[in-house]
């Protein structure tokens, strides 16, 4: 703060000090107080469960004696004990390659998803930025599928890929594109691939939604430029609107990679009890309430917390992502 | 070098009609401004030259070509937009050679236009910086440079200067002259609503309204022989004082009668046959004169009544005097004389300063055609 030297005594400017401060601290008690009640509901939604799952994964908790839970340190993560033959034997969920599969299926399944998604939801948002009639119909159409319950629309799949009497068997089988009817959510070479179709066709609304709303902050006078340039539409794209969209593009790509990171109902209801499509989030699931090892599915279940957390960090850093927009 | 001639051109957005058949032939490296009040199709008509909007009916030929279906970068246009439209996430440099064709002229050509321009401009200690790391003249001067490297037969802008601040203004408008200068092949159309600029940077300005063309002309010619009404009152500030008349006498020596007013001479070519029809009489603020202060050999009394308002602007002062009309009666006086309102006062004028109308706001054509 800076004295005016015509401010006269310097009590005066005491006075105005405090003044000012307490006018700041009245602030932030009122900032604190807006908070609170949403910081309250965080901490009873998920800070609890998080730090009960937390603790649990340390304890050898079980379904039916949860409050006869004993600390057992990290026994869950990883046991490594030497039998008395000298053969040294690793347990806990680091050492078990079920965990590792379903580690290998989330991120194989996270990554080509987002990927589709990225590229299709590019396309669709570019042509719903295009003037034509119709546009807002067309726009609050496409919205349909990510409106739909995830539940409904994997069982309406499920339907269509059915191998007996799915409607996809039929036209595939028809245009000659099979030889013979699929299994597709039931074969373990198909599986994945159905997945990632009912994912992808669910998501791409969502993903195209959040590329047009970056499309549309790109003012439209530099396409004007750069057609009376003469500049070819393709490099218009690559050089001009894709660095310009960007931000919205790494913001979108996150809140989907963090969605099909921890993905649980598609896979649940599409392809059951199938280890090529088994995520983490399902390994959990499976060991907490089927397997009755609840502490070691909420051993699962941090390292899936953690497994976000880190790619998360990782991709905001390398990715430089500015959530406040702009660059 | 590039001639442009357009014919009938129409422009309709849907049923609503915006140009209703423009005619206009501009000469190669001619200075065309189009001026008119806001919404009246100037820069339309520009985006239709550019080839950004196309054309509902009529033809436009460049250099004799047809050129209605070809599209903008053929056209051998460049243009500067009035939101600049710069590429922001590239630097000045990248900006000005964006849009240029790696062809046989390869990147060493690229590099000594974008220079070249560059330094026209004095821009150059800015090619690494982004456009949002300049002032808004020099991002004008950003986009003037690209339009430049581009090296047209016609320059297009649209109203350029009016995201500047006064000065800067000035001193743009100063620039755009200088370039005219130093590119006098290049035909330039430049769009304005400001008749200054219209009046300082043209060869030849188009004065539009409501998408047709009211009178195209010399700058001089617009000031000192308005063809109508809507260009008298457009071109000139302040506006041309106009009030209702009744013509007396046609012929050799032609007389009207403004209303609330000593009938006066006028210099004006009016028609025998219409003695007694109504019109409207017009003279500039900048004509009128109080009777007794410094009013030149020759001046006539028009108009008298009290002074409402007096505005000094410094090197003039402005007089509103209230004769009995809705409008009050505008004088630019000397600024060294004192007239204070409530006085009452005489304001008068040659009779060569006179204009006349007609009753549908045609001019009766002057006889004594000044400038
Ligand atoms: N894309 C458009 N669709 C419909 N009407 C338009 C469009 N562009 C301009 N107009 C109308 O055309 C008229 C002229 O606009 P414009 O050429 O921008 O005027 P100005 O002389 O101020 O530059 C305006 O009435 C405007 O509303
Ligand atoms: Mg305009």
């Amino acid at each position: 703060m800076t004295t005016v030297p015509m401010s006269g005594p310097s009590g005066a400017a005491a006075a105005d000090l405090t003044g000012r401060s307490d006018l700041q601290r009245q602030r932030l008690r009122a900032a604190w107080m807006f908070l609170a009640p949403m910081l309250i509901a965080l901490a009873i939604v998920a800070g609890w469960p998080l730090v009960r799952t937390i603790y649990f994964s340390f304890t050898n908790a079980s379904l039916n004696n949860l409050s006869g839970a004993e600390w057992i340190g990290f026994d869950n993560y990883l046991q490594i004990r030497t039998l008395s033959s000298g053969r040294v034997l690793y347990r806990g969920l680091l050492a078990d390659p079920a965990w590792w599969a379903a580690v290998w299926n989330t991120i194989r399944f996270a990554v080509l998803s987002v990927a589709f998604e990225t590229v299709f939801g590019m396309i669709v948002a570019l042509v719903l930025n295009a003037n034509f009639r119709g546009r807002a119909l067309v726009r609050a159409a496409i919205l349909i599928p990510w409106a739909i319950p995830t539940i409904v629309s994997a069982k309406m799949w499920q339907w269509m890929l059915n191998d007996q009497f799915g409607i996809i068997n039929e036209i595939a089988l028809n245009l000659g594109l099979i030889s013979q009817k699929i299994a597709w959510t039931a074969s373990p070479d198909t599986a994945m691939i159905a997945v990632l179709i009912v994912d992808v066709w669910k998501t791409t609304p969502f993903m195209a939604l959040l590329i047009l709303a970056g499309l549309q902050m790109i003012p439209g006078d530099i396409y004007e430029a750069a057609k009376i340039d003469g500049v070819h539409p393709i490099k218009v794209f690559w050089k001009v609107t894709l660095p310009l969209v960007r931000p919205a593009l790494m913001v979108a790509v996150i809140f989907r990679m963090l969605d099909a990171l921890r993905i649980f109902d598609l896979i649940y209801v599409l392809t059951p009890n199938n280890a090529q499509t088994k995520t983490m989030s399902v390994l959990a699931r499976e060991n907490l309430f089927d397997f009755d090892k609840f502490a070691y599915g909420s051993a699962a279940s941090t390292m899936l917390f953690l497994i976000i957390a880190v790619i998360t960090i990782v991709y905001v850093v390398v990715g430089r992502v500015n959530f406040e927009g702009g660059r | 070098m590039a001639e442009l001639l357009l014919e009938g051109i129409k422009k309709s957005y849907g049923s609503v009609a915006v140009l209703h058949g423009i005619d206009l032939d501009i000469k190669s490296g001619e200075f065309i401004v189009f001026v008119g009040p806001s919404g009246c199709g100037k820069s339309t008509l520009l985006r239709l030259i550019a080839g950004l909007e196309d054309i509902t009916g009529g033809r436009l030929s460049i250099d004799g070509k047809l050129v209605n279906k070809v599209a903008p970068s053929e056209r051998g246009i460049a243009m500067v937009f009035q939101s600049y439209a710069l590429y922001p996430h590239m630097t000045v440099y990248e900006n000005m050679a964006f849009g240029m064709k790696l062809g046989k002229a390869g990147k060493a050509e690229i590099d000594r236009r974008v220079r070249e321009a560059a330094e026209i401009l004095q821009i150059t200690p800015y090619l690494e910086r982004l456009p949002k790391q300049l002032s808004g003249g020099q991002r004008q001067r950003v986009a003037i440079g690209r339009a430049i490297v581009r090296d047209p037969k016609v320059f297009l802008f649209d109203e350029p200067l009016s995201n500047l601040d006064a000065a800067l203004r000035v001193a743009t408008r100063i620039e755009i002259a200088k370039l005219h200068e130093r590119m006098s092949d290049v035909t330039m159309i430049y769009v304005t609503h400001d008749q200054v600029e219209a009046m300082t940077l043209a060869d030849r300005i188009v004065v539009l309204n409501a998408g047709r063309v009211e009178q195209v002309g010399s700058p001089m010619e617009l000031y000192h022989n308005p063809a109508n009404l809507f260009v008298a009152r457009f071109i000139g500030s302040p506006s041309m004082n106009t009030v209702p008349m009744k013509v007396e006498t046609g012929g050799a020596s032609p007389r009207v009668t403004p209303r609330n007013c000593k009938t006066v001479e006028v210099d004006a070519v009016i028609p025998e046959a219409a003695a007694g029809a109504e019109g409207t009489f017009g003279v500039r603020p900048e004509n009128l004169h109080v009777v007794g202060t410094d009013e030149p050999p020759g001046s006539v009394p028009v108009f008298e009544g009290r002074v409402d308002i007096v505005e000094a602007l410094g090197e003039v002062t402005l007089v509103y005097v209230d004769v009995g009309h809705e409008e009050p009666i505008v004088a630019k006086i000397d600024s060294d004389l004192s007239v204070k309102k409530g006085d009452r006062v005489t304001l008068a004028s040659r009779p060569d300063n006179f204009h006349v109308f007609d009753a549908k706001g045609l001019a009766f054509p002057r006889r004594s055609a000044a400038g």
